[in-house]
């Protein structure tokens, strides 16, 4: 397959693909570090 | 009428007698080393405003923006959010259990502020014209961010002024000035976390008229976004912090709510600040990935970026959720200081060490001694002004006279 940035819309399309994978785990790292910033509070209640 | 005219008189002399009282007028190295920075202070800012910016600085056409900018201005906007974030949070959201920090934090922010507009005064000269509002009147620049910053950051000092004004006129007795502008309260919460937002954004936005002198890893379309955030975790550590330095060198002064919140007041803060650096931590992420910056982070400028980000954003998150979930005040309180060393980071390599970043060493800006010393000096007016009136003014207590009533 051809990774080659050869125009704005192929370099746009790449950054974005990888912005929205970032994202994608992001979101799902957030989870987890609720549940550890939030534990012990749970635990108390 | 006599009793109240004696009373008047009881309260005129308690004034004046607080303005001459000194609880700590003793002779110490500390004070001796104080008095030093004031008055090389004040010979240097006569020499700046005689002879002129190329008397104590090494600004050039090349690098106009210098220290009194890049740390004065930058950093002084970034670490006095904890304003318009505490306030927010008690008046906005009703967290009324953070009431009692509203205060200092206010206060911090009122002369942050003053001392950024004052640090503006030394970099642009003219202060005739800056009094005057020379520039909104005259030459608007409306279609520039600096107009904005400018107009938000005289318009919120005059709300922090305004937000401030009951804790003097407390002191003096003024009643009805004081219930006056204890009812302007909400109304300056929100029109303070406006004009907050839209600077401390803008702030950063100044450098996106310059993508090829910032270098790529800090240039990106986001350092509005990237500004503000940190500016959040930046005003929450710096009320950490200054309640830290408070506890230390005011504790007498100290009521018994400011005491009873505070160790609440400190784990909510922490709790807060690691939300808010993980939600920076990604941002800045974003960034890099937006702009495909990653085969930068392997070049020394790279590994000074990951310094920065690991260092003073990620770990500072752990350490406040560590902190947080086991209630342990001491290292919240170090993590507040290595986020606050972080935010001044941030704002120095944006504005200083990675600005005009491909120039050789020997055509890059280094402040000169005196613009240290100017800087320090500022800093250490902004401190005795703080110390002044937290020991005179109810600032960590409540006034005898309006218990309960704020």
């Amino acid at each position: 397959m051809d990774n080659t940035i050869h125009t704005l819309q192929d370099f746009m399309l790449h950054t974005e693909s990888n912005t929205y994978i970032l994202m994608g785990i992001y979101l799902v790292c957030m989870i987890g570090f609720w549940i550890f910033l939030t534990q012990k509070d749970e635990d108390q209640d | 009428m006599s009793e109240q005219k004696n009373k008047q008189a009881r309260g005129v002399t308690d004034v004046v007698l607080g303005l001459m009282r000194d609880d700590n007028a003793k002779f110490s190295p500390l004070a001796a080393f104080t008095g030093i920075i004031l008055l090389v202070g004040t010979v240097l800012t006569v020499l700046r405003f005689t002879q002129g910016l190329g008397a104590v600085t090494n600004l050039t056409n090349t690098h106009p923006w210098g220290m009194w900018i890049g740390f004065d201005l930058m950093c002084g906007v970034a670490l006095a959010a904890g304003g318009y974030t505490t306030s927010a949070a008690c008046y906005l959201f009703g967290m009324k259990k953070y009431h009692s920090a509203v205060r200092p934090a206010i206060l911090t922010a009122f002369l942050g502020y003053a001392m950024v507009v004052v640090s503006l005064l030394y970099d642009v000269g003219r202060p005739d014209r800056l009094v005057l509002a020379y520039p909104f009147i005259v030459q608007q620049g409306t279609t520039s961010l600096l107009f904005e910053v400018g107009l938000c950051v005289l318009l919120y000092l005059t709300v922090l002024f305004l937000e401030f004004t009951p804790i003097p006129l407390e002191w003096l007795g003024l009643r009805k000035a004081r219930n006056i502008a204890v009812k302007l309260t909400l109304t300056l919460t929100i029109f303070g976390v406006v004009l907050s937002t839209l600077h401390q954004s803008s702030l950063g936005a100044l450098f996106l008229i310059a993508p090829s002198k910032l270098h790529p890893l800090w240039y990106s379309p986001y350092l509005g976004v990237f500004f503000f955030v940190s500016s959040i975790a930046a005003g929450l550590s710096m009320v950490i912090f200054e309640s830290m330095l408070s506890h230390k060198k005011l504790r007498h002064r100290m009521g018994k709510a400011y005491l009873e919140e505070h160790p609440p007041l400190i784990l909510g803060y922490a709790k807060a600040a690691s939300l808010v650096l993980f939600g920076y931590f990604m941002v800045k992420v974003v960034g890099v990935s937006a702009g495909d910056n990653w085969y930068l982070l392997l070049t020394p400028y790279g590994i000074w970026f990951l310094v920065e980000l690991l260092g003073f954003v990620a770990l500072p998150c752990f350490l406040f959720a560590v902190g947080s979930r086991n209630k342990d005040p001491g290292l919240i309180k170090f993590t507040a200081v290595l986020t606050i060393i972080g935010i001044v980071l941030n704002r120095l390599n944006i504005s200083m060490i990675a600005f005009n970043w491909h120039l050789p060493l020997d055509e890059r800006y280094i402040p000169s001694w005196m613009e240290i010393t100017l800087s320090v000096y500022m800093v250490t007016c902004l401190i005795l002004a703080f110390r002044f009136i937290a020991t005179r003014m109810p600032v960590f207590d409540e006034h005898p006279d309006f218990k309960g009533q704020h």
